[in-house]
């Protein structure tokens, strides 16, 4: 296993630009066909602005960039959700700079607190946290299991990808998709759809 | 994707540029920002009134900065909310000491970027309150959804709150106006075909020759139906009736009305519409205190209309027809 923040923050990055165009045609059918191109741009300010950053930064200081320039690049519903997330998550990352699976735990933890804060969002609702919470119960029951960092990764990510086939199934009762009602079953939220993208970037990442 | 554009990257930005250009008379850009200001900003001695979205919208929002209507607009990406570093800087620079009030519109990503806003400005000590518009009777407004959109009747908070804020009232006396103006407002709009946004390329959605969306948003976002193409007056009378069945009105009671072009209908084809309207308030014994017929809340290059109507009283029709001075509305 590899890895600073830095890097792994560049790769996340670049892998919502790579999913642009699948972001923004996934919003397209039930939004307002932007996330992608929202976060596209949110993720090329971010790695703009990593770049400036000196490489040395802790792992807090990191996350809070990304979480600033995200709030202030990406606009729409996304910029301050995951805003939010980024910034809620530094908090518990200021002097670090090593993870380890409890601390990683409790910042997903606190990102999610964050996200249904600011969307007055709770699971079932066909959002990010549809994702984002099987996920961290599934890395916290691994955890408990005794599993090692990379096979708690793996179980978050696999209840991740179910969570994300488990939004095609649901009607959504946030953002602009809840006008759609029962239309929206069938559709796979762009939302929860770039959330799993993160971690299994992270997963991936991590692996190698 | 036929556009006069040169990047679509850099449509907000060069739009801005041209309209501080064209209304150096009215408007003030803020340095580094995409928040055009009234230009002796800010006004002393009364609230500054901001709104904003995304961007696509033209006129609105910043061609309603002027006396009597807006102190500030901030624009985002094409239909995208700006974000919240870009209201906190036109919160600042229209804030005469009196406070702010923001005007938004009903959409997730709008209330939580001008909310963060808030949170900015308010640990600066700086006053700031907000109204949210929800006009849009086209949508559902229960549990089940996060409430009505907010549409053209937008124009109608801008002008009455802008013309509350001129006399010099308190914050929760605009407010309180505001209020009153979105609980008296209903819009509800169609879409004969589509539009294209310049970053995505290709059209939002897909309407067939003779198909038409009723209820369609001012994002392209779905209406209640699709229907095959009618008549004009079939068309109006089952937007107006929409509207009637949420707000019942009767005789001897006065409106305002709004038909407001989604950016490619004529004013032509705006005005065969009005005189419809007229003609079914008439006959319910309606009196027509106003009219608004053009395009004020537009959606790109969509072909399409909405039509707004505001239930008025004493209050809200003094302030209705009060003066304004802006680059999209002028009223003496």
């Amino acid at each position: 296993m590899k890895g600073s923040i830095y890097e792994v923050m560049a790769v996340i990055g670049q892998a919502i630009i790579n999913n642009k165009q699948l972001l923004t045609d996934l919003d397209a059918a039930i939004g307002d066909g932007d996330h992608g191109i929202n976060m596209a741009r949110g993720f090329e300010a971010v790695g703009a602005k990593l770049q400036s950053l000196e490489p040395d930064k802790d792992i807090g200081t990191i996350l809070k960039t990304v979480g600033m320039t995200l709030i202030t690049s990406v606009g729409g519903a996304s910029g301050p959700l995951y805003g939010t997330a980024f910034l809620r998550a530094a908090n518990l990352g200021l002097g670090r700079y090593e993870l380890d699976k409890e601390i990683a735990a409790n910042m997903l933890a606190v990102a999610i607190t964050g996200i249904k804060e600011r969307g007055k969002a709770t699971r079932g609702e066909k959002t990010m946290l549809d994702v984002l919470e099987p996920a961290y119960d599934a890395f916290v029951e691994a955890a408990g299991a005794q599993k090692s960092l990379i096979e708690c990764l793996e179980s978050a990510c696999e209840s991740a990808r179910l969570g994300v086939e488990f939004t095609k199934t649901i009607v959504a009762t946030k953002g602009r998709a809840s006008y759609l009602g029962e239309r929206s079953i069938g559709h796979q939220d762009p939302g929860a759809t770039s959330s799993y993208i993160m971690l299994q970037t992270l997963l991936e990442y991590i692996r190698c | 994707m036929k556009k006069v554009i040169n990047v679509a990257e850099h449509v907000v930005e060069e739009m801005l540029q041209g309209m501080a250009l064209a209304h150096p008379q009215y408007l003030r850009r803020v340095e580094g920002f995409d928040v055009l200001v009234r230009v002796n900003s800010p006004v002393g001695g009364k609230v500054g009134v901001v709104s904003g979205g995304g961007s696509g919208h033209e006129p609105a929002h910043a061609g309603f900065v002027g006396r009597g209507m807006l102190d500030g607009a901030i624009a985002g990406a094409v239909f995208t909310s700006p974000t919240p570093d870009q209201v906190y800087e036109a919160i600042k620079a229209v804030d005469s000491g009196g406070g702010v009030l923001l005007i938004i519109k009903n959409y997730s990503g709008d209330v939580m970027n001008f909310e963060m806003a808030i949170e900015m400005a308010s640990a600066e000590g700086i006053t700031v309150d907000k109204v949210i518009v929800d006009d849009d009777v086209a949508v559902e407004n229960s549990t089940w959804t996060i409430g009505r959109r907010g549409i053209a009747g937008t124009v109608f908070v801008h002008k009455i709150t802008g013309a509350k804020a001129e006399t010099g009232a308190v914050l929760p006396e605009v407010k309180r106006v505001a209020e009153k103006v979105i609980a008296n407002v209903r819009s509800m709009g169609m879409a004969l075909d589509s539009c294209t946004v310049p970053a995505a390329g290709k059209p939002s959605f897909i309407l067939e020759e003779n198909e038409i969306e009723i209820g369609m948003g001012i994002h392209g976002e779905p209406g209640t139906h699709r229907e095959s193409i009618s008549t004009a007056d079939e068309i109006t009378t089952h937007l107006v009736n929409k509207i009637l069945a949420d707000m019942p009105l009767s005789s001897g009671e006065e409106v305002a009305v709004m038909v407001n072009g989604l950016g490619a209908t004529t004013l032509m084809e705006l005005y065969v519409v009005n005189r419809k309207v007229a003609d079914l308030l008439g006959n319910k014994g309606v009196k027509i205190t106003k009219t608004y017929v053009g395009n004020y809340m537009t959606s790109l290059e969509m072909a399409g209309f909405s039509v707004s109507v505001l239930k008025l009283d004493s209050e809200l029709k003094e302030l209705l027809f009060a003066q304004a001075d802006t680059p999209a509305l002028v009223q003496f």
